[in-house]
């Protein structure tokens, strides 16, 4: 019984690392401007394709090095989502900036659905799968028979994971980038005054969140091998789900948030049933939000008179 | 400047239409099915049928000195989008739909057809309730699922009694139907199922649910769902080391099975009706398939044969007018067809309608046993 509940932590942990990589992305954007990106979701299927397009070309050129396709598919992705991130912000929000609150909202729904349609379009609205790019794993423990398995496509999501949070959160604390990005989240006005170069650094905020959504789109594709022209739409309720519970704003609070989806939904399909597992996880958001109103590692908003 | 493009479009759009109008009457029909989302692959496999088969029958003569187009239209197996689109052929005059594939949006459909005078042959939907319905309008050239059931059930019952069974399914019209089909037909056989679940389609991660099936040592998996979750099921299990034998229905016939769960997939069992491209009625299409590099395989020849029996129907009654065509389709025959002789039922089903158990190997699936 042990194996068992053993095997269904590793994958809850997994499921959740992916979900709190991309709720990284997510809760970065909001925590500098307050606004909610719903085309982070779709930035991160579009990093996904890149990487199906580039190990695509690798294979049909022969390169047989697994490690070295993903690795390029990894920056070319970064780049491209980055690219991407720079030009959605410009088009689409900066113009809003100022406009009532819910204006970029709209204009982000707007954006999803023109990149699901986009990509639709281009990259045909059949499932793409690649074959597992590193097979294989860790045999953990065995017992009664049952064989408790880690894989290492499961090791390298939770590292990339970690590593992905420490990084940002060094940014975000520690760097003067950081500083004005806080600064411009606290008043955007007065940091102007202060000489921030406001439009720079939130430009900056959408590149880096938009390679934050690459590389999560990059360990979907390697861990689950198999993607469409929608998997952000899921994903991107999960991940935003995971970034309220943890505290919207918050960098370790979004994966604590996905942590907590992912191991519910496994310990829920593990011993209970698999068919009401969004219940369960929705249900706990309900109460956790009832009693934090901020999320688990959110800040309560202080008023400025 | 859009504005303009689509003016001049639709101009010349009218413009094609009168010269064809004026050169040789035309006669529409629609091919309904998914060609979006998961299903997709099945999508093609039906517009690949219809457009041989419509360019065969022009080839021909059309019907009733007609020319026959085409109509395709999307419901991307949504309920809510086969309405719409029902209603989208219904305003573009079709007399006949060749779909829709998913039965949750066949049923649906189905509705607005019949008070429409619509015609509606499925290639594919096998949920019971399409035909029993007992619309007037409503057929099929595939089988039913409680015929697929029940090949299914003999089958585990034959070979697989002694394994601990699992029977999933992914709570739609169709997959539910056929899951439920199977669970009823072991208990009749007094096979017992030693777990029930269903999941959510388009979910990504199973495995907490693969994780479930090692631990209580499944030894069958039933899956009734469409091949995109299967196939995840069955790459996720692989990961974990745990390889059941996979038991699937006829929304397993895709190549796209493989190419999403690779060899995982080995030795997969489902049922589908007997080979249709083997049959010699057959052999002059698929062969004129091939050389387009399509695969005529799965539903291919079914989606053909809905709009060859409706034009031999029409032929014969001497009326495209489709309450006419329905009388005929159901009291005349036997129709000959790609898929060899078929005859309809009072209430619009296919006889006879047979199973095979197929298997898959190597990327290909073969036919493994007859019923």
């Amino acid at each position: 019984m042990i194996a068992y509940a053993l095997q269904q932590l590793i994958n809850g942990i997994t499921l959740g690392m992916v979900y709190g990589l991309i709720a990284v992305g997510y809760t970065m954007v909001y925590g500098i401007i307050g606004m909610i990106n719903f085309a982070h979701g779709d930035v991160f299927m579009v990093g996904a394709y890149v990487g199906i397009i580039v190990l695509t070309a690798f294979s049909g050129m022969g390169i047989a090095a697994v490690p070295v396709g993903l690795l390029v598919a990894l920056l070319v992705s970064v780049v491209l989502c980055g690219v991407y991130g720079f030009t959605i912000e410009r088009a689409a929000y900066r113009p809003l900036r100022g406009s009532f609150r819910l204006a970029p909202l709209i204009s982000a729904i707007g954006m999803s659905i023109l990149l699901e349609n986009f990509v639709q379009t281009s990259q045909g609205a059949k499932d793409r799968a690649i074959p597992e790019p590193i097979p294989g794993g860790f045999k953990i423990m065995q017992q009664h028979g049952f064989v408790v398995q880690m894989s290492y496509m499961q090791i390298a999501i939770i590292v990339t994971t970690l590593v992905t949070l420490g990084i940002f959160t060094y940014i975000v604390t520690k760097t003067p980038l950081g500083r004005a990005m806080r600064a411009i989240e606290q008043d955007a006005k007065m940091a102007a005054l202060l000489g921030v170069n406001t439009n720079r650094v939130i430009s900056l905020t959408f590149v880096i969140g938009s390679a934050l959504a690459a590389v999560a789109g990059i360990m979907f594709l390697s861990y689950y091998g198999v993607i469409n022209f929608f998997i952000g739409f899921n994903a991107g309720i999960k991940a935003f789900t995971a970034a309220v519970l943890g505290g919207i704003g918050s960098l370790p609070g979004a994966v604590l948030g996905g942590l907590l989806i992912g191991l519910i939904e496994a310990f829920w399909s593990g011993y209970a049933t698999i068919a009401y597992k969004d219940v369960a996880v929705y249900s706990i958001l309900a109460i956790v939000l009832m009693f934090m109103p901020t999320g688990l590692l959110g800040r309560a908003d202080i008023e400025k008179v | 400047m859009g504005n303009k493009f689509y003016k001049v479009a639709a101009m010349s759009a009218l413009g094609l239409c009168l010269t064809v109008g004026a050169a040789q009457a035309q006669v529409k029909i629609g091919v309904a099915g998914p060609m979006t989302g998961s299903n997709a692959a099945f999508g093609t496999q039906l517009v690949n049928g219809a457009n041989q088969a419509v360019a065969d029958i022009n080839a021909h003569g059309g019907v009733l000195g007609k020319k026959v187009t085409a109509v395709t239209v999307d419901d991307a197996c949504d309920p809510k989008q086969a309405v719409t689109v029902a209603n989208q052929l219904v305003a573009d005059h079709v007399v006949m739909v060749d779909g829709h594939f998913c039965s949750a949006s066949t049923i649906p459909a189905s509705k607005v057809y019949s008070e429409n005078g619509v015609l509606e042959i499925s290639p594919a939907s096998t949920n019971p309730q399409y035909t029993d319905q007992g619309s007037w309008n409503t057929f099929r050239v595939c089988g039913r699922d409680d015929e697929q059931g029940k090949v299914a059930a003999n089958y585990i019952k034959a070979h697989f009694a002694k394994d601990k069974i699992a029977v999933l399914d992914d709570n739609s019209t169709y997959g539910k139907g056929i899951a439920d089909q199977v669970r009823m037909n072991l208990k009749k056989l007094g096979v017992k199922v030693a777990y029930n679940a269903s999941y959510t389609a388009g979910e990504k991660d199973y495995s907490a649910l693969i994780s479930r099936l090692k631990q209580d040592g499944i030894g069958l998996v039933y899956v009734g769902g469409y091949y995109a979750d299967a196939g995840i099921m069955e790459r996720e299990g692989a990961a974990q080391g745990y390889h059941p034998q996979y038991f699937g229905e006829d929304a397993m016939a895709t190549d796209q099975l493989w190419q999403i769960a690779g060899p995982a997939a080995q030795g997969m069992l489902f049922t589908f009706p007997p080979p249709a491209e083997k049959s010699p009625s057959a052999a002059a299409v698929v062969k004129e398939l091939s050389a387009k590099g399509q695969n005529p395989g799965g539903y291919v020849l079914y989606s053909y044969a809905t709009i060859q029996v409706w034009a031999e129907a029409a032929k014969k009654a001497h009326s495209i007018k489709p309450l006419v065509v329905a009388k005929e389709l159901k009291a005349g025959g036997p129709w000959n067809t790609v898929l060899g002789q078929i005859r309809f039922n009072k209430i619009g089903d296919v006889v006879p309608a047979a199973y095979a158990i197929y298997i898959w190997n190597n990327g290909k699936y073969t036919v493994h046993a007859m019923h």
